[in-house]
Order: structure tokens, then C-alpha cells, then sequence
């Protein structure tokens, strides 16, 4: 499988003397869907800014599809797609003529730009609106307008920083289904969240970046495997109260009827039902407390600042 | 990308930028033929006849090519420099920079655009001017040179001043408090041939006395400066903005941080 991104060394110190980013390695292969997290302030932004041309890194090298990208910026570019974190329409055009102006800048004539961006508007639920004004569009069309417009040059690499971020949840789902569908047809593709249930619903490999270092990468699978502890919530069969918690948990009551329970990892949950189930205790449901992305999240950025 | 996607993509940026001033026509070209139009009645119709001829041509017929001149330079500078910083203020520039497109691109497409309102400006303005006196050409190739040129070098202007500029008004500095005392001080209205010594050495400093007496010259065939000089001038005010404006753009000034 070929390498999609592969980024060595990336630094970036803004003329005031912040270093956003602290030398950084990732690779991304092709077909993958990935996921880069961190909190506010990361470099996720100065990241995905380099890779899209809105910010000149101070060192580093970048390969897209085996494409130096700092040696042949256009090349490079033709191959990605970018769904930025903020509107950059131009809202006084209208919205077909948006997605038709972003082919051409391809070079893709217009004869054939058109119908596909007509295929584009339609297949995000945008058919009604190509005539209309972008500037009276709402959130969420505007949201999908940018999806659209990336691509509309048939990228091999989609960026998109942020893209569901103050959507409601029909559309954040709508979109969810179109991105999957795009990786499925073969379209690598970046997305920065702050949902961490989005990167892990979606994504196969993560990396997680905290004062401009990536502190973890690779498979989500086998990152949140390696939590230490899981918490889960318990609803009881009936109430109960136990007077000797089963050894080797720590147990919380919430309310008679449900319980909290920390599981060291490395345990199974049927060690936990076994266990509880000496004490008398019956569980219909369980979930987890937390996400257990956002429990990894914690951990590593908490970690990396200590 | 090959040739064809680069011309496909300046295309597609001139495209748009024509749209836009046509589309909004009410801003961009009929205030400057309404203006002009009530310069050519107040100086041409009321207050012309009681002035001397200059050069041997009535004032209406002197003043003509300096107008339209002054419309050209004021239009071609200020289509690209409102246009561009617009696109950088909403953002829109982006769509630009993250597409494959050269920077030699984003500069040709945006200045093709104000140099087309800046000529289509100036013809309108001189049709308009033929319901005062007809009108006459000496050289029509000199017109055009001075014409094309003209619009260019203002072009490339407004684009150096739409990177630089901060906020709004830094993209009016240039038209208020350099572009009009230059036009009305480089002889749209008068000969510097009329000026004390001093003065009249101080105008050979101005460029746009150069760019309206070439202009002039090849409707009337009359001019207070050799016209080669007026052509070598804005071929090299147009080298050095290219070569300028391309210099900031691979420093990243105004887009890139």
C-alpha cells in the first residue's frame, strides 16, 4: 500500500517566537481514515495549514502520494482536497458557480466542471440551492458547500479540519455516511475533531498531538487498548447495596439501582459479571463512563504536560 | 498542471473577475462615465470656450485624452485592489491557494481583470465624450500602447497595495492622498509648458505626466514630453510591480504566515 502523507521533521515558530510545531513525523496510507486530535493550541491548525499552503513551515519535508511537496508545491496540490475549520466562500457567488470556479482553478474546463458539480450539490443535499446565493445559506448547507467544493477536483487526500464542529446531529450523521462512502470508493482522508465518538467511530489510526509533538499514533484499536483502567456504569436488575465490594474493583454507587465500577485493564467482563454476581448482584445494561477515546485523550495530553 | 490547466485556470479567474464588475455595474463603471461626463460639460462646455486654446486645440479636445486617462488609472488600480483585498478579508483567497495555481497566475488573472474595467472605463468615457467634439487619432497604436500599458502598470498597483494593506482604509490611502493629486497635478488639464520653470521641472518627477501626455499625444499628436520616454517609463513601473508583486507572494506577505 502506498504512503499517502508522509510528513518528517515538521517545524513551525511564528515570527513572535511560538513553536507550533516541534518536529513532527506522521505517515497516512493510502485508503486510510484518519484522525488527528489534541486540544486547543496543538498545532493541529499550523498542520493542516502547511499541508493546504496557508502557512510556510520552518523546517520539515512533506510527501503526498510520493510528491515532494515543498519542492513541487502544485503537484502536491493537485492531489488533496481541503474542507477548512471557517467559511472562505466567496458569499456573494452562487453556489454552483462556487464549485465551478474551485474546478477550474484544477483546470478542469467547464463543460465538465458543471455536471459534476451539479452530481456534488445533489449528492450533499444541495440540489435546491444551486442558484442560490451563498450568503443565504444556513450553517449547515454552508458546512456541506465546502465538503462539496473539495471535491470537486476528485482529490486522492481530503483534509478537513473540524468539519462538524457547531452542526446539529442529522447533519453531523449525514456527513458521517458521506465520508465513510468517500474512504469505501478509496479516497484517503485527514479529519481533525474535537467529537473524539467522531474519530472513533470513523477512523482506523489516530494521531494525537499536544505543544506541536505528536505524543501517540497509530491504530485506535490498539491505542485505547492499552487504557490502563475503564470505568462503566451498571444498571442493576434490582436494587441492591453491597456491603463487601468484589475484590480486586472499586465500586461506587450511584443509586440503588446503578453502580460504577472501575475495570483494571486486563480484566474481562465476565470476571466483573462473575464477580459481581457472588455478591448477589444482577446487571441487565452496562456502558462506558466515558468515551474511551476521550479517556486516552485525557491520559496522553495529560501525561505529555506533566 | 500542463499548459491547458494553467490557461484553464487563468481563464477561470479573469471569468470571474469580469462577472463581478459587470455584475455590479452601477458601482464600477457608471459613476466614472457620470463623473467624466460632468467634467466634459463644466470644463469642455461651459467654462472651455472662454479658455485660449492650448497647442493649437480647443480645451475640450486637450482635455479628453487626460480623463480618460484618469478614468483608466482610477479604475484599473482601484477593480483590483478592492477586489483582491476583499477576497483576502472574506477568506476566498484561500480557494486560490489551496489550488494548484502559480503565483504568476493569481497576479495575471486579478490584474487581466482591473485592466479590463480600466479600458472598458476609458472607452465608455470617450464615447461619452464624443457628444462634445469629435474625436480624433493621431497614432491609434500609441493610444492603444499607452492604453494597455497604462492599465497595467495601475493594476499591478492596486494589487501591491490590496497585499500589503492591513484594513479598508489602507486600499483608499493610495487613490485619495497619491493617485488623484498626481492625475490632476500631471497635466489632465492644463500644459506644463504654462508653469513657472520650477514647477514645471517638479512635474517631470510626476510618471502620470508621461502616461497622460503620451496618451494625448497619439489623439492629438501634440505633447509637452517625447513620447518614448513616457513608453519606457511605464514599461519599467511595470517590470518592477511584476517582478514586486511576485516577490510577495513567495514571501507569503498578506496570505501566508
Amino acid at each position: 500500500m502506498n504512503t499517502a502523507l508522509s510528513i518528517r521533521n515538521l517545524c513551525k515558530t511564528y515570527s513572535g517566537g511560538l513553536e507550533a510545531l516541534r518536529g513532527v513525523d506522521l505517515d497516512v496510507q493510502e485508503g486510510d481514515f484518519y484522525a488527528l486530535l489534541g486540544p486547543n493550541g496543538a498545532g493541529k491548525s499550523t498542520l493542516i495549514g502547511i499541508l493546504t499552503n496557508l502557512v510556510r513551515p520552518t523546517a520539515g519535508e512533506i510527501h503526498v502520494f510520493g510528491v515532494d511537496a515543498r519542492a513541487h508545491p502544485e503537484r502536491a496540490r493537485t492531489l488533496m482536497g481541503v474542507v477548512p475549520q471557517e467559511f472562505n466562500f466567496n458569499v456573494f457567488e452562487k453556489t454552483l458557480e462556487i464549485l465551478v470556479f474551485q474546478a477550474g482553478l484544477y483546470g478542469i474546463p467547464r463543460n465538465v466542471a458543471l455536471p459534476r458539480a451539479q452530481e456534488l450539490l445533489e449528492r450533499l443535499g444541495l440540489g435546491d440551492q444551486m442558484n442560490q446565493i451563498a450568503r443565504h445559506l444556513s450553517g449547515g448547507m454552508k458546512r456541506r458547500l465546502m465538503v462539496a467544493r473539495a471535491l470537486v477536483n476528485a482529490p486522492r487526500l481530503l483534509i478537513l479540519d473540524e468539519p462538524t464542529a457547531g452542526v446539529d446531529i442529522e447533519l453531523r450523521r449525514g456527513l458521517w455516511e458521506i465520508l465513510t462512502d468517500l474512504n469505501q470508493k478509496g479516497t484517503t482522508i485527514i479529519l481533525t475533531t474535537h467529537y473524539l465518538e467522531e474519530a472513533e467511530h470513523l477512523c482506523r489510526n489516530l494521531a494525537i498531538i499536544d505543544h506541536g509533538r505528536i505524543l501517540e499514533q497509530g491504530p485506535i484499536q490498539d491505542l485505547v487498548r492499552r487504557l490502563e483502567m475503564q470505568t462503566f456504569i451498571l444498571d442493576l436488575a434490582a436494587p441492591a447495596t453491597l456491603e463487601e465490594p468484589p475484590a480486586g474493583f472499586q465500586v461506587r454507587p450511584i443509586d440503588p439501582s446503578r453502580l460504577e465500577i472501575d475495570v483494571p485493564g486486563g480484566l474481562t467482563l465476565n470476571q466483573v459479571f462473575a464477580a459481581l454476581e457472588a455478591c448477589g448482584v444482577q446487571v441487565v445494561s452496562l456502558r462506558n463512563k466515558s468515551n474511551r477515546l476521550e479517556e486516552l485523550f485525557v491520559h496522553l495530553v495529560g501525561r505529555g504536560r506533566q | 498542471m500542463n499548459t491547458r490547466r494553467l490557461w484553464i485556470a487563468l481563464a477561470t479567474l479573469l471569468h470571474r473577475e469580469v462577472g463581478r464588475f459587470l455584475r455590479i455595474w452601477m458601482q464600477t463603471l457608471l459613476p466614472p462615465v457620470i463623473t467624466m461626463g460632468i467634467y466634459f460639460v463644466v470644463f469642455g462646455s461651459l467654462l472651455g470656450p472662454r479658455i485660449q486654446r492650448i497647442d493649437g486645440f480647443s480645451y475640450i479636445e486637450f482635455i479628453v485624452p487626460g480623463l480618460v486617462m484618469m478614468s483608466v488609472i482610477t479604475n484599473s488600480f482601484s477593480n483590483v485592489a478592492s477586489s483582491f483585498f476583499n477576497a483576502r478579508f472574506q477568506r476566498s483567497v484561500e480557494e486560490l491557494q489551496v489550488a494548484p495555481v502559480p503565483d504568476w497566475i493569481m497576479v495575471a488573472g486579478y490584474v487581466g481583470g482591473g485592466m479590463l474595467r480600466g479600458i472598458l472605463v476609458g472607452f465608455l468615457v470617450l464615447l461619452v465624450s464624443l457628444a462634445f467634439h469629435p474625436v480624433r487619432f493621431h497614432s491609434l497604436a500609441i493610444v492603444v500602447a499607452f492604453l494597455v500599458l497604462t492599465s497595467l502598470v495601475f493594476a499591478l498597483a492596486g494589487f501591491s497595495n490590496a497585499l500589503i494593506a492591513r484594513r479598508f482604509d489602507d486600499i483608499s490611502i493610495v487613490p485619495t492622498f497619491i493617485l488623484t493629486p498626481l492625475t490632476y497635478f500631471g497635466g489632465v488639464f492644463y500644459s506644463i509648458s504654462l508653469l513657472p520653470p520650477i514647477w514645471r521641472g517638479l512635474s517631470r518627477l510626476n510618471p502620470i505626466l508621461y502616461m497622460v501626455n503620451g496618451f494625448r499625444f497619439g489623439f492629438l499628436g501634440a505633447s509637452d514630453i517625447p513620447t518614448w520616454i513616457g513608453l519606457v517609463t511605464l514599461m519599467g513601473l511595470a517590470g518592477a510591480l511584476v517582478t514586486l508583486n511576485l516577490v510577495l507572494l513567495a514571501r507569503g506577505v498578506g496570505l501566508r504566515t
